[in-house]
C-alpha cells in the first residue's frame, strides 16, 4: 500500500446563497439538474472521496463542467469547500489559519496555470523567482535556484526575455518552472497543458514525465484529454457531475469501464499503447523461445513478436516467467470491447 | 386644481430663512474654525511659497536646462526635449518666465498632492464594493459642480491665496487618478491574482508585486488626465489670488486684450502638450514588455 498524501474526504461544493443547507438535499440523492431546477443552487462537487498517493502522477479527468477545476482548486483552498475534509500530509487544510494556509502555499504545494498565469512585467527569471521572492529570499538566492529550473525545462538564454516574447510552450515551461522552483513535494497542474498544440503538449508531457522520473513529486495533473491521462498518469479518477465515477490504474480503466460513460471516453484511444502484455496474458507456457517484460505494451510487443515469427511468448517479470500471451490475446485485448449483453443501452445527455 | 397649476413649493419667507441658516451656521464655523484650518494648511503654503521662489530665482538657463532633463527621462525622444527647450525659450523671449513658473510651480505641486491622495484612495475603492458605490458619485459631483460653486466655502474658510487656489485645482484634477487607479486594480487579470494567491501572497505581496505593476498604465494615464486638469483651473485659481498665467489670461478678458491674452493662453497649451507628450511617452516605455517579438 503507497503511503497516501493527499485526501479528500466527503468533499461537497455548492454555488448559491444557501450552499450548507443544500448538502442534505444532495445526500439525499438530488441531481444536478434538479438542484438547479428546485434551489438555483449549482452542484459543484458531490461527496467526493480520493485517496492520492505520494510520490504518483494523480490524473483527474472529466469533460467540461465536471467539475475537474473547482476539485484542484480545493486542495490549496483557492476555493472553500461547502463541507468535508481536505487532508495533506494529514493535516486538515480547511482547518488552517491564513498564515498557516500561506506558509502551506509557499512551502508545500505550488501550481501550474492552463492560461500560464506569468506576470507580464517581469522577466522570464523574476518570473521562475515569483515564489521564491514571496518566500522572502534574497535576489541573489532567487536568482541562483532559478536559474537552475530554467535550465532544467530548457530555457536557458530567454532569462531576460518578457513573457509577451516567448511561444505559449515556452511561457507554460516558465510556469512548471516556477511551481518547481518553490521546492515544493506537491504540484497542482490544471489542465496545464490543454492550450497547447499537440505537438508541444506532447514535448511537455516528455518534459514533465522526466522531471517526475527524478523528482517523484506528488503531481496531481487535470485534463480533459484521456490520452495525456492515459500517458503521464499513474492513476486516474474521472469525474462527471462532480462525482468520481471511477478510480484505477490506465489498465484497469481501459480493461474494466465502469460504465457507459467511461467506456464512451476511452472508445476511441490507442488501447495498443495503454495496455502491457501482463494485463492480457494467460496461465500456461508459450511454445516459443520469445520472452517479453511484463510491462511491454502491445504496440511494442507485435512487432517482437512478428519479428520473431512466433505466435505466443513467455511473460516474464525479473527473470522469471509469470505467464504466456498468444496473438490472440493481444489482438483481443486490442478491440474494442462489446457492451455486456445484459446490460441495457443506456442513453445518457 | 390648484395644486396642479401652481408648483407645491416652499415658501418664499422659509426659503430665505432656509438659505440664511446654512448661510449664517457655515459663517459661524468658519469664523470659529478658520484660524485653526489655516494654520493647518501654513506648512503647505511656506513650501509653495519657498518652491515658487526657488523656481523663479533660479537663472532661466539653468531651468531650461532641467526642463530639457526632465523631458529627456520622461520622454527619451530628442522632438520632445527640442519641442521642450523651445518652448521655454518662447515663453521667456515674450515676458511671460515668471508666471509660467508660477504655474509650473502650483501644477506640479498640485499633480503630486493629487498622485500622493488619489493612488491610495484608488486602491482602497478597488478593494472594497462598497466604498466604491460611495465614492463615484463624490467624484462625479467634483467633476461636473461649477467650480466657482466650491470656491465660495473655501475662500470664505481660508480667504484669498495660494491655498485655497491649490484646493480648488486638487478637487477638480483628483478624480481620474482615483477613478483610473480603481479601474486598473479591478482590471488586474483575474489568472494571474490567483497565481499569486496559490504561492501564498500575502495581500501586501499581491498589492506590490501584482496589482500595482499591472494597474499602471491605467493610473499613468490617471496621472497624464489629472496633470491636465490641473492646467485648465489655471485661470480660475487666479481669481481666487493664484499667481500665473492665469493672472494675465483674467487681465486680458476684463480689458479687451486681445495680444496678452492670445499669447499667456498658447503658454499655457504649450505647458499642457509638453507635459502631456512626458507622461504620456513614460507611460508608453513602463509597458514595453508588452510588445512580441524576440530580443528585448
Amino acid at each position: 500500500m503507497p503511503k497516501i498524501k493527499v485526501s479528500i474526504k466527503n468533499l461537497y461544493k455548492i454555488f448559491g446563497s444557501n450552499d450548507k443547507a443544500m448538502v442534505q438535499h444532495v445526500e439525499n440523492g438530488l441531481s444536478k439538474a434538479e438542484l438547479l431546477n428546485k434551489h438555483k443552487h449549482v452542484l459543484g462537487l458531490s461527496n467526493v472521496n480520493i485517496d492520492i498517493p505520494a510520490r504518483k502522477i494523480q490524473v483527474i479527468m472529466g469533460l467540461s463542467g465536471s467539475g475537474k477545476s473547482t476539485l484542484i482548486r480545493h486542495l490549496n483552498r483557492l476555493i472553500e469547500p461547502t463541507a468535508g475534509q481536505v487532508l495533506v500530509d494529514g493535516e486538515d487544510v480547511l482547518a488552517m489559519s491564513d498564515d498557516q494556509l500561506r506558509e502551506f502555499r509557499r512551502t508545500k504545494m505550488s501550481m501550474v496555470f492552463q492560461k500560464f498565469a506569468l506576470l507580464p512585467h517581469r522577466t522570464v527569471i523574476d518570473n521562475v523567482s515569483f515564489g521564491l521572492k514571496i518566500k522572502g529570499l534574497s535576489v541573489a538566492e532567487q536568482h541562483e535556484r532559478s536559474k537552475k529550473w530554467i535550465d532544467r525545462v530548457g530555457l536557458t538564454g530567454f532569462e531576460d526575455n518578457y513573457p509577451a516574447q516567448l511561444s505559449g510552450g515556452m511561457q507554460q515551461r516558465v510556469g512548471l518552472a516556477r511551481a518547481l522552483a518553490t521546492d515544493a513535494d506537491i504540484l497542482l497542474m490544471d489542465e496545464a497543458f490543454s492550450a497547447l498544440d499537440p505537438l508541444i503538449r506532447n514535448d511537455m508531457q516528455d518534459i514533465l514525465l522526466k522531471l517526475q522520473d527524478e523528482l517523484h513529486k506528488t503531481i496531481i495533473f487535470i485534463t480533459h484529454d484521456l490520452d495525456e491521462a492515459l500517458r503521464i498518469g499513474d492513476d486516474i479518477v474521472i469525474l462527471r457531475d462532480g462525482a468520481v465515477i471511477q478510480q484505477g490504474s490506465p489498465q484497469e480503466i481501459v480493461l474494466d469501464p465502469v460504465d457507459d460513460y467511461v467506456r464512451d471516453f476511452i472508445k476511441d484511444i490507442n488501447r495498443a499503447r495503454v495496455l502491457d502484455v501482463a494485463s492480457v496474458m494467460e496461465d500456461g507456457s508459450a511454445t516459443s523461445d520469445l520472452q517479453i517484460e511484463a510491462g511491454t505494451i502491445l504496440e511494442e510487443a507485435l512487432p517482437m513478436m512478428s519479428d520473431a515469427d512466433v505466435k505466443d511468448a513467455t511473460v516474464v517479470r525479473d527473470g522469471t516467467a509469470i505467464g504466456m500471451v498468444t496473438l490472440a490475446d493481444m489482438i483481443g485485448g486490442i478491440a474494442r470491447p462489446k457492451r455486456h449483453e445484459d446490460e441495457e443501452e443506456i442513453t445518457y445527455r | 386644481m390648484e395644486l396642479f397649476d401652481e408648483f407645491p413649493s416652499l415658501g418664499r419667507t422659509d426659503l430665505r430663512d432656509l438659505k440664511k441658516g446654512i448661510d449664517l451656521s457655515f459663517r459661524e464655523f468658519s469664523r470659529a474654525n478658520g484660524e485653526a484650518i489655516e494654520n493647518f494648511f501654513d506648512p503647505l503654503m511656506f513650501f509653495m511659497v519657498w518652491f515658487e521662489k526657488l523656481l523663479i530665482a533660479t537663472p532661466w538657463p539653468i531651468m531650461i536646462f532641467i526642463f530639457a532633463g526632465l523631458a529627456w527621462l520622461g520622454a527619451r525622444s530628442v522632438w520632445v526635449v527640442v519641442g521642450t527647450v523651445v518652448s521655454f525659450f518662447m515663453i521667456g523671449f515674450f515676458g511671460m518666465w515668471e508666471d509660467t513658473m508660477a504655474t509650473v510651480a502650483i501644477i506640479s505641486v498640485a499633480t503630486f498632492l493629487c498622485i500622493g491622495l488619489g493612488i491610495p484612495l484608488g486602491i482602497l475603492m478597488a478593494r472594497s464594493d462598497r466604498l466604491q458605490t460611495i465614492i463615484t458619485p463624490v467624484l462625479d459631483i467634483m467633476q461636473t459642480i461649477p467650480s466657482f460653486v466650491y470656491l465660495i466655502p473655501v475662500v470664505m474658510l481660508l480667504g484669498i491665496g495660494k491655498v485655497p487656489g491649490l484646493i480648488a485645482v486638487c478637487i477638480y484634477a483628483i478624480p481620474p487618478i482615483v477613478r483610473l487607479t480603481n479601474l486598473g486594480i479591478r482590471l488586474v487579470d483575474k489568472e494571474v491574482l490567483e497565481a499569486a494567491d496559490a504561492f501564498g501572497a500575502s495581500p501586501r505581496q499581491k498589492l506590490w508585486d501584482v496589482q500595482i505593476p499591472l494597474a499602471l498604465p491605467n493610473i499613468f494615464a490617471g496621472v497624464n488626465q489629472t496633470i491636465m486638469m490641473a492646467l485648465a483651473m489655471v485661470v480660475i485659481a487666479s481669481m481666487i489670488g493664484v499667481k500665473g498665467l492665469g493672472v494675465p489670461v483674467l487681465r486680458a478678458v476684463s480689458n479687451q486684450y486681445l495680444a496678452l491674452g492670445l499669447m499667456n493662453g498658447l503658454a499655457i497649451v504649450a505647458l499642457a502638450i509638453i507635459f502631456d507628450r512626458v507622461s504620456q511617452e513614460y507611460g508608453k516605455r513602463l509597458q514595453k514588455h508588452r510588445q512580441g517579438g524576440h530580443g528585448a
